[in-house]
């Protein structure tokens, strides 16, 4: 009796221990699966190039494309926004239908240098956003991305700047849809584009 | 025919891109050479090209050097865990019998202090130091800032 008793403790504390470890296990693999699908609505409050404050709401009904990046950036960036270009093209009459946002990880450069410019020379639909330090912060934190400015003495100016590079699809209700990868060509882009619009 | 005719287009078409030109050093062919468009001087430009060694040794392209830039350097983009940045490369490895390309998100040449605008349609000289094979002039042609590589008939 006293040995049953004894096992019936064994057998609830194994239990226990069992469904612990399940739930240490799984809740944070579940977790981790569930991020790229989970619903998020990044936000920012950035002014463009003529110093008027651009948030999500004004882009209500719209889809956005939204790219981290800056103008002194002679690879990734004139690649990504040519796709981005090239994406508002071939959208046709569907184009008004899509806001591009070009929204630079180096402010203050970027203002002396001149954004409005530098995006109009890829396409005129571009909008640049620059603010300052934390605003862009803020709006990078709010998409999950990554950037950094690193010291490099043969740089223009003394530093670089290291980025997330992917284009970020967000629907007409602010939610994030899904990323494209740096180097996803225009046509599939506009082939995922195309059926949502 | 269709195809002869097609072919003779884009011949033709293709006839005035200087991008398009082949420069030889030994055993190294060097082509498409070509640059974007930049807007002001003040931003850097940047070279691309593809470097073909058909010899049995190989070779690394070590440095450039043009009067479009004062400081032209070797560079190459690399995507880690999602994350761009834009190391120099000391060199660019050309082994023997294969193609090396310098290519948007990849292996380039960053023209940093820019003496003039690329515009559309220029082009300017650049010389390509390599280890053994020692050094070559070629001529770059400067696409549209849209631009993802020349439109050469050879181009695959």
């Amino acid at each position: 009796m006293r040995l049953t008793r004894l096992q019936k403790i064994l057998w609830a504390a194994a239990g226990l221990a069992t469904l612990a470890y399940g739930l240490l296990v799984l809740l944070p693999n579940r977790a981790s699966e569930a991020v790229p699908q989970a619903a998020f609505r990044p936000t920012f409050t950035l002014p463009d190039a003529e110093g008027r404050v651009r948030t999500p709401a004004e882009f209500a009904g719209q889809h956005l494309l939204v790219f981290f990046g800056f103008t002194n950036c002679p690879d990734v960036c004139p690649t990504t926004l040519s796709e981005v270009a090239q994406v508002m093209d071939d959208l046709g009459d569907d184009a008004a239908l899509v806001q591009p946002l070009f929204i630079s990880i180096d402010p203050e450069r970027d203002r002396r240098l001149g954004l409005a410019e530098f995006t109009a020379a890829f396409h005129p639909s571009i909008i640049g956003l620059a603010g300052d330090e934390a605003q862009t912060r803020a709006a990078a934190d709010s998409f999950r991305i990554f950037y950094a400015r690193e010291g490099d003495a043969a740089a223009p100016d003394g530093y670089t700047m290291s980025h997330s590079p992917a284009l970020y699809l967000i629907g007409p209700e602010g939610d994030w849809l899904r990323q494209f990868t740096y180097g996803t060509p225009a046509t599939d882009i506009l082939a995922d584009l195309q059926p949502r619009l | 025919m269709k195809s002869l005719i097609l072919s003779a287009l884009l011949t033709l078409s293709a006839a005035p891109v200087l991008a398009c030109e082949t420069f030889t050093l030994g055993d190294l062919n060097i082509e498409h050479a070509w640059s974007r468009a930049t807007i002001g001087a003040d931003r850097p430009g940047v070279f691309y090209v593809e470097i073909t060694n058909n010899g049995s040794t190989d070779d690394a392209l070590i440095g450039i050097a043009t009067p479009a830039a004062g400081m032209p350097m070797l560079h190459e983009t690399v995507v880690t865990d999602g994350i761009a940045s834009m190391p120099h490369a000391m060199s660019i490895p050309v082994p023997a019998g294969q193609t090396v390309e310098l290519a948007p998100g990849g292996y380039h040449g960053m023209l940093m202090g820019l003496t003039t605008t690329l515009a559309e349609g220029d082009s300017f000289p650049v010389t390509l130091s390599f280890q053994n094979a020692g050094e070559v002039v070629v001529n770059v042609e400067v696409l549209s800032l849209r631009a993802e590589g020349p439109d050469c008939d050879d181009a695959n």
